[in-house]
């Protein structure tokens, strides 16, 4: 029998195999043969060599959305997995201890949801709502309230010093809910002896978190790690409907896919799939830095 | 192109990006448009010679079917349907009308053309209209010569040519080809509220010192006295600017700018209207003004908060739902320097816009010149004006149309500028120079740069725009 497993796998691996070769890694292989001609899109495409990667290396905006890129790397995953932990842990074990289990926050099933709620939008509808939040003039959300106390409007997608950060922030407040529902999930899982027998050794709540929750939810962190990070690099739909004028005001908020999309709208596919493949190579190296800087020796328990 | 601004609610296409796939989902969209790359690109020679008949000069055989792409915009789709369309049925009761209106014509077209089987006609606008370098540069365009060269749909004496406003047919040429009719024509002026303005004896100035004076009264009543919408619609500042720079320094100024001549935006021409209008943001705008959209600040001029907001002459028709009824829109042009201007305060920008093509692919060639031909006649220009209270490219259109007040008024202006029409094509043709015109303009009205930041900045992107072999340059003869 065993030397017909073989032949059985095969046929079932065949028909995901070539589909995947010929939906994704064919395209991918076209797209790096586009980026090295000047195709606008319709007729045959000529070669122009590295031409191309030049203008790349050579454009300010260029640089400027890579930059922007890298801000939203660093300050999204950190944020949102922060956030995402405190909440997930004092939805699970931060309240107090009933009958010697540990308990979240009381409603914290009430938080649960309500946390969850942003993951329902589609981003684009996030964005249009923010737009409302962030209106410069005294009928913006965060400007009304600021009116109370007698503070001025703050324009805040028009100073080009907090837009990015503002964009940012509608990011974390969204990606937040899914995370909590990640760790809390990995939280529930962890055995409650270990937190009983941590609460007797007389842990506080801090050191619990630092000392067991945080190591037995290394690999929950690490897939979220990636995860944000790869969004990081995304960042599409929120820059192109909520920032001012397409990723501005002045670029100051644009992205490497913001500039694909422009680029491919002003008929440059060529340029537009060399953009893609920067964007490729920076992604991929992020991921695997990600998986390889991160890895440690699982806990059994 | 129209130069509308996206609704609000044209969000981008591209929707929700599941967490589901992690790595993947990171790669762009241009990646994976490789999937439905490069389709065959044999030029069809068209078979479509002038009969000589004067009702059928295309000869177009009646059965035929007809494929009609309207883009559903500010227009809308009911001048298609109800005027010119049943115009065609009636000529061939036999042909089949396919008609389509979508809003966004390179998502749903562009693959079209990249498998050859385009529609026959095709109306190229809005906000994603397919790029017309790029048509225009692979071939997919049918040249539109045999069109102008035909006799008129209602004097056979006449051609197609003589019963359109001069300058039509250029504003439709790319690379030295005519390949676009440009039916609506469009006259841009900065408007105001008619009514509001009788009401506080206020008359819209025609010179810088009378708008300054005008404009400090405007604020004394406690009214944003100019304003545009920097989230979306900066275009219509930079017109202003340019037109202001050509009324300064004549219509070559504005040539020398399509045309990418080296330090065309260092003159004095532009510098001056720059320094003139930068004063403006800084005394007489609202910087939150910065970040609303179109629709926003135009609800704010309805509501009579804003005083004048330059645009083109859709802008009333766009917002007839909007309107409060004590409001009258009337229209005035960029106000003049002084003496020694070249085109005095009459002269306007002013140009046929909204654009409409046949692909070179079209199935029934013959079917859509003629349909173009119905377009631009008597009745099918008069029906479209008195529909969509827009100007058309065909001489004496509005006659006999109640013109609704803005249109009057933008006529009226036309008509007195007499020979004085500028117009200019810089942002249409390139857009790397529309962004960074639109983000060099928000950065000077609103007081993040100066004027000759502006200049370096602009000057800056047309040179590398000229360097770059890449882009099919136009010229303006």
């Amino acid at each position: 029998m065993r030397h017909g497993r073989n032949p059985f796998i095969v046929g079932f691996l065949a028909a995901p195999v070539v589909l995947y070769v010929f939906f994704v890694i064919l395209p991918y292989v076209e797209a790096f043969y586009y980026s090295f001609t000047n195709w606008r899109g319709f007729q045959k495409a000529e070669w122009v060599g590295l031409d191309n990667y030049k203008k790349m290396l050579d454009d300010d905006t260029f640089w400027k959305a890579v930059s922007h890129n890298g801000i939203i790397l660093l300050l999204l995953p950190l944020a949102a997995l922060v956030i995402a932990l405190f909440f997930a842990f004092l939805l699970n074990v931060g309240g107090k201890a009933k009958a010697g289990v540990s308990q979240g926050v009381r409603g914290s099933k009430f938080y649960r949801l309500v946390f969850f709620f942003p993951q329902l939008l589609a981003v684009p509808i996030v964005a249009v709502l923010f737009q409302s939040v962030y209106r410069p003039d005294k009928s913006g959300v965060l400007n009304g309230i600021l009116g109370w106390f007698g503070i001025e409007p703050v324009g805040w997608l028009i100073e080009p010093k907090i837009a990015l950060l503002m964009l940012i922030a509608v990011m974390v407040w969204q990606a937040i809910g899914f995370y909590v529902v990640l760790f809390s999930a990995g939280m529930s899982s962890i055995p409650a002896e270990i937190y009983e027998a941590a609460e007797l050794d007389g842990s506080s709540p801090a050191t619990t978190f630092r000392r067991i929750t945080l190591p037995l939810l290394w690999g929950n962190i690490q897939t979220a790690w990636v995860y944000l990070g790869v969004a990081a690099f995304d960042a599409f739909a929120i820059v192109d409907v909520l920032s001012n004028n397409q990723g501005g005001p002045d670029f100051s908020t644009t992205v490497l896919s913001e500039e694909i999309y422009k680029a491919t709208s002003a008929g440059k596919y060529g340029y537009a799939t060399t953009l893609g493949v920067a964007l490729f190579f920076l992604t991929a190296t992020f991921a695997v830095i990600a998986f390889t800087s991160t890895k440690r020796e699982s806990v059994e328990y | 192109m129209s130069k509308t601004p996206d609704l609000p609610g044209e969000v981008s296409r591209r929707t929700v990006i599941t967490r589901a796939a992690a790595i993947g989902a990171a790669i762009p969209a241009a990646g994976l448009l490789g999937a439905c790359a490069g389709g065959g690109t044999e030029e069809k020679k068209s078979e479509t010679g002038n009969t000589g008949d004067a009702k059928n000069p295309f000869g177009v055989k009646d059965g035929d079917p007809l494929e009609v792409v309207i883009f559903n915009g500010g227009y809308g789709e009911k001048y298609a349907k109800d005027i010119h369309e049943p115009m065609y049925k009636a000529a061939f009761p036999k042909s089949e009308i396919k008609h389509s209106a979508p809003t966004e014509i390179s998502t749903t077209i562009q693959p079209r053309f990249a498998g050859g089987n385009p529609p026959d006609f095709l109306n190229n606008s809005g906000a994603k209209a397919i790029d017309i370098g790029s048509l225009v540069g692979d071939g997919q365009l049918l040249t539109l010569d045999k069109l102008w060269s035909a006799p008129s749909y209602d004097d056979p004496k006449k051609t197609v040519k003589d019963t359109l406003i001069p300058g039509t047919i250029e504003s439709g040429e790319f690379d030295g080809k005519s390949v676009q009719l440009n039916y609506v024509f469009t006259v841009y002026g900065i408007w105001y509220n008619s009514a509001l303005f009788s009401k506080n004896s206020w008359v819209a100035p025609k010179t810088w010192d009378e708008t300054t004076a005008l404009f400090d009264k405007i604020k004394a009543a406690g009214i944003t006295p100019y304003a545009y919408a920097g989230a979306n619609a900066a275009y219509y500042q930079f017109e202003v600017i340019l037109s202001n720079a050509a009324k300064i320094g004549g219509a070559e100024v504005l040539k020398n700018i399509d045309n990418l001549e080296d330090g065309a935006w260092q003159v004095p021409a532009i510098k001056d209207s720059l320094e003139f209008w930068a004063g403006i943001g800084a005394k007489y705008m609202d910087k939150a003004h910065e970040g609303l959209k179109h629709t926003e600040v135009q609800l704010q001029q309805n509501q009579g908060k804003v005083a004048f907001y330059p645009s083109g002459s859709w802008l009333e028709n766009e917002q007839a739902k909007e309107t409060p009824a004590d409001f009258k829109y009337a229209m005035t042009l960029v106000p003049s320097k002084g003496a020694s201007d070249k085109i005095g305060f009459t002269g306007i920008h002013a140009t046929a816009g909204e654009p409409y093509v046949i692909p070179a692919k079209a199935k029934n060639q013959a079917g859509a010149l003629e349909y173009m031909r119905i377009m631009l006649s008597k009745k099918g220009a008069n029906e479209f004006v008195k529909l969509n209270g827009s100007l058309t490219s065909v001489i004496g259109s509005s006659d006999g149309a109640t013109l609704t007040p803005g249109t009057a008024s933008a006529k009226t202006a036309l008509d007195a500028a007499g020979k004085d029409v500028f117009t200019f094509h810089i942002n249409d043709w390139y857009a790397d120079m529309n962004t960074e015109m639109k983000a060099a303009t928000n950065a000077l009205m609103f007081g993040h740069q100066n004027v000759a930041q502006f200049v370096e900045r602009v000057q800056k992107a047309a040179d590398k725009l000229k360097k770059d072999s890449s882009i099919k340059k136009n010229k303006v003869k």
